[in-house]
């Protein structure tokens, strides 16, 4: 890989996309243009964040790339696989061990510390573009904090259905200032981005963009007085940890309506399992139910 | 169970073995070489340039060998490749006038001078399959030009543009060329980004946009001036030289639309202009870039834009088709997380539902 | 009526050309508060580019126009930031076009439509916003009912006073309408001129009302101006301007009417 420089992007490259996140942690909230390169990976599948990445990346970090949560689905270890090769940096599935965490669609169950970053990769971030098309009138918009319009989706939203029925990419106001996409998360995630010990960037390689949430900021999703925001709720515990406090994946485990509730954090849910807490449905748990065996 | 629906490191690995075993296919078929493809697919050559923007045949064959005949992910491929090469200057505007033709149409003029050239062109084939290319074939070879000095081309709308019945070009200022790979785009776009972002547009996205104007979204009444195939001179500035060096030459296609009038009390009316220019022997996409070209100056004339290919946001923002293969194929990548969300709220308000309606849910 | 009070709108010499042509030239005139002025003439007279200039939709060549912010303290609209312009556009101001769709968003249910300014500025209360929207359902004359309902469900009558509502659910001092029953049924423009007149008067409106139709200017306006060719050829009270027309185009103007 020596014809490629550390972290395959070239120093200006880097030095412009530093410049830009600089100036979204002074915006926070803010979106920031900035030239995105074409990556050797397709539009959609993570370059705005491999470009964060690769621009804060230095060659003490620790890196851990999740998607879904997990380590280990195939765009995660394939991103993973990309640093490991043209950065030569240490890479861990441990949260607590990573320096730069890079994501897709879920912020990790363990809290972060101050020496954390958090990438997240940033399909569409503006969160008026689908009430308004127009770039050049969402910009103005987000100049004049115009965000009656915002609200006017939640309010048909409840009028329609009774609930705000935006559960992933839940809008939020950032500093009291901005209104700001977190990234296709699920709205289960809100609460930990506000106050975070962490620098969280965002960054959209399709769509140019870069924001930042720097740490401590006040993060606040969006709602009505009488309507208050709510994260999603699980009523089954982790089948293999036994977690009543993680997001968990729905995993279809027969052809005739057989489903079990996990973790979408690998990482938390196999330390769970090492500290000895044992799910319903794990194998090592006393064995009720033979089918959870592998 | 659980690991099944998890990829992993070995599966990618696998999976990527087995698209180069299905690359190559059979091995007792002959191996295809970049050589081939670049003289005998060279129009699909042509297209990996254009839309990866950047000349380089030799690549662009390799880069179609690799995608297995995929001219999108070849385009990828070259584009990815050329983000990454250094920047050592800028060429001087290229003279297409000064190009050694090889072909050169106009359709507003029967005769002009220097000719009508048909060169190398389906145009007047019968699409009729021809079975002895089964075989190898021995081609007879070409019939020469009667003529070996070339004659002097002056470009059509010069030719127009001599009795100030089109609009003139707009005066080179000196003024940098906005170049979108190293800024984002920005709306409004001036028109130099425009054609930036269409020469390296998708194909089949621009002839789309370039027929529905003539379909009446956005109508602009063109007539071929001239489309023009040949060498042109590349020449850049050299520090410390008196002269500008020439680096070679490069196949392009240019097609110049010449539009619907436009005038005013105080102006009297002329032609309008549509401009489409692309690497290699491409003509429908030239000429489809110089129709979206001129719709997209709408606001120029202060015609009404009621076409999406007069839409400066949607066309510019959809053009291209490394940006669109990505956001579209992603939805391949796994949005669990997301999907389980949206299920918990579906369970819920069905609850609500049948709670409310119990009669409803037999 | 002659104790001075002090104008809501103030035009002064007001010019736009469009190449050598004037769409409005010199154009001057003040606007009390709760005074409705009717802006009538032919179709290409200059009305809707004069209305335009009037509500910062568009800048003049020459002239100005001031907005009392407050009684007494006039500002120039042309020396306000964009982020005024657009709060005073969506509060203390409403413009009504003759057509509905571009001033409704009709894929947002009715109360949403008249909720929007109020999560404008600021109003988070959902129940609230819902039965304000309801409460001004009615007073428009559509059953409260219908609440949830989007603008593609209603008929050309009501989408009209839905956008009506939509623009004085903030209590505004001004309000521009554009042939505000163009294209109605001349039974529901009859219902639609009765609820606007009544609206006007319960709520102290000022409205600058571009029309074509001197039978709807009659109807709402006190004070006329009769443009031609972007100039204002003719202006006084209503009535005696109907009645008493000076300028020949006011004279041909008027009789087409009665021949109709």
């Amino acid at each position: 890989m020596s014809a490629y420089n550390f972290a395959y992007l070239d120093e200006q490259t880097k030095r412009m996309i530093r410049r830009a996140i600089l100036k979204a942690i002074a915006v926070p909230g803010y979106q920031v243009p900035f030239a995105s390169r074409e990556m050797p990976m397709p539009y959609g599948w993570g370059t705005g964040g491999v470009q964060v990445t690769a621009s804060i990346l230095g060659p003490d970090d620790v890196l851990k790339v999740i998607d879904q949560g997990a380590d280990d689905t195939t765009n995660a270890v394939s991103i993973r696989a990309f640093f490991a090769k043209t950065a030569g940096v240490k890479t861990t599935t441990a949260t607590t061990e990573a320096t730069v965490i890079q994501t897709r669609h879920r912020f990790p169950e363990t809290n972060l510390g101050a020496h954390q970053v958090l990438v997240y990769q940033v399909p569409i971030p503006e969160p008026l573009r689908f009430l308004e098309p127009r770039e050049t009138e969402t910009r103005t918009l987000h100049a004049l904090a115009e965000y009656g319009l915002m609200h006017v989706k939640l309010y048909e939203d409840i009028a329609r259905h009774g609930h705000i029925a935006t559960t992933y990419a839940y809008p939020v106001s950032v500093n009291g200032r901005y209104v700001m996409d977190p990234s296709p998360i699920p709205k289960y995630d809100n609460p930990r981005l506000d106050d975070c010990e962490a620098l969280q960037l965002f960054g959209a390689g399709r769509e140019k963009r870069i924001y930042a949430i720097p740490p401590h900021t006040k993060v606040v999703s969006l709602d009505f007085e009488d309507h208050p925001f709510e994260p999603t709720k699980f009523e089954h515990p982790c089948a293999l940890c036994g977690s009543t406090m993680s997001y968990l994946d729905e995993v279809v485990t027969d052809d005739a309506g057989g489903r079990m509730f996990v973790c979408s954090d690998t990482d938390y849910c196999e330390t769970r399992q090492r500290e000895g807490h044992i799910g319903h449905l794990n194998a090592a748990a006393p064995q009720t139910c033979p089918e959870a065996a592998e | 169970m659980y690991v099944a629906v998890k990829g992993g490191e070995r599966a990618i690995e696998n999976a990527h073995r087995l698209l180069a075993d299905k690359r190559r296919g059979p091995r007792d078929v002959p191996e295809l070489t970049p050589a081939q493809i670049d003289e005998q697919l060279s129009l699909a050559v042509d297209r990996v340039m254009s839309e990866g923007s950047l000349y380089d045949r030799a690549l662009a064959a390799l880069a179609i060998k690799q995608a297995r005949g995929d001219l999108i992910e070849a385009i990828f491929l070259v584009r990815a490749y050329r983000t990454t090469l250094p920047r050592f200057g800028y060429s001087h505007p290229l003279d297409t006038g000064a190009m050694q033709v090889r072909r050169r149409i106009s359709a507003t003029y029967k005769d002009l001078p220097g000719g009508q050239v048909l060169g190398p062109t389906f145009d007047y084939t019968h699409r009729l399959i021809d079975f002895s290319l089964m075989e190898q074939d021995a081609v007879p070879a070409p019939a020469t030009a009667p003529h070996a000095a070339q004659t002097a081309m002056p470009r059509v709308a010069d030719i127009i543009g001599s009795g100030d019945m089109i609009e003139a070009s707009p005066p080179d200022e000196g003024a940098p060329v906005s170049d979108l790979t190293r800024d984002p785009l920005a709306f409004p776009a001036p028109r130099d980004l425009c054609l930036q972002n269409l020469a390296r547009g998708d194909e089949g996205f621009l002839l789309a946009l370039g027929y529905s104007t003539q379909r009446g979204y956005g109508r602009n009444h063109p007539f071929v001036g001239e489309i023009r195939l040949g060498e042109v001179q590349v020449e850049v500035e050299v520090e410390g030289l008196p002269f500008a060096a020439p680096l070679g030459a490069v196949t392009l296609t240019e097609c110049q639309m010449v539009n619907q009038f436009v005038g005013s009390k105080t102006e009297a009316p002329k032609f309008t202009r549509g401009y489409g220019l692309s690497f290699g022997q491409c003509e429908r996409r030239a000429m489809s870039m110089a129709l979206v070209d001129r719709a997209l100056r709408a606001g120029e004339f202060e015609e009404e834009r009621k076409g999406p290919a007069q839409d400066e946001e949607f066309v510019l923002s959809h053009s291209d088709n490394v940006q669109a293969t990505g956001f579209v194929e992603h939805l391949k990548l796994p949005h669990y997380v997301d999907f389980q969300a949206e299920l918990a709220l579906l369970r819920e308000m069905r609850g609500e539902n049948h709670a409310s309606h119990p009669e409803a849910a037999e | 009526m002659n104790t001075p009070t002090t104008p809501l709108l103030k035009a002064s010499g007001l010019c736009k050309f469009y190449g050598n042509r004037a769409a409005c030239r010199d154009i001057s005139f003040e606007l009390e508060p709760g005074e409705v002025l009717a802006i009538v003439g032919e179709s290409g007279s200059g009305k809707s580019t004069l209305l335009n200039l009037l509500s910062g939709r568009l800048a003049p060549d020459s002239g100005r126009v001031d907005y009392a912010l407050a009684p007494g303290q006039m500002r120039d609209l042309a020396t306000m930031s964009e982020a005024e312009r657009r709060l005073l556009a969506r509060t203390d101001w409403g413009f009504v076009h003759q057509d509905a769709r571009e001033g409704l968003r009709m894929n947002v249910s009715a109360g949403g439509n008249i909720g929007e300014r109020l999560m404008g500025i600021g109003n988070r209360h959902f129940g609230n916003i819902r039965e304000t929207a309801q409460v001004w359902l009615s007073r428009v004359e559509i059953d409260p009912a219908r609440v949830d309902e989007r603008p593609t469900a209603f008929s050309g009558g009501m989408r009209q006073r839905l956008q009506i509502a939509r623009n004085l659910v903030t209590n505004p001092r001004l309000v521009f309408m554009d042939e505000p029953t163009g294209g109605l049924d001349v039974s529901v423009q009859a219902r639609l001129l009765d609820m606007i007149r009544a609206l006007v008067a319960e709520m102290g409106l000022a409205v600058v009302l571009v029309t074509h139709d001197l039978a709807v200017a009659r109807l709402l306006s006190q004070r006329i101006l009769v443009m031609k060719q972007g100039e204002v050829i003719e202006s006084g009270l209503t009535d005696r301007v109907l009645d008493d027309p000076q300028a020949p185009y006011t004279q041909l103007l008027v009789s087409s009417v009665l021949a109709a």
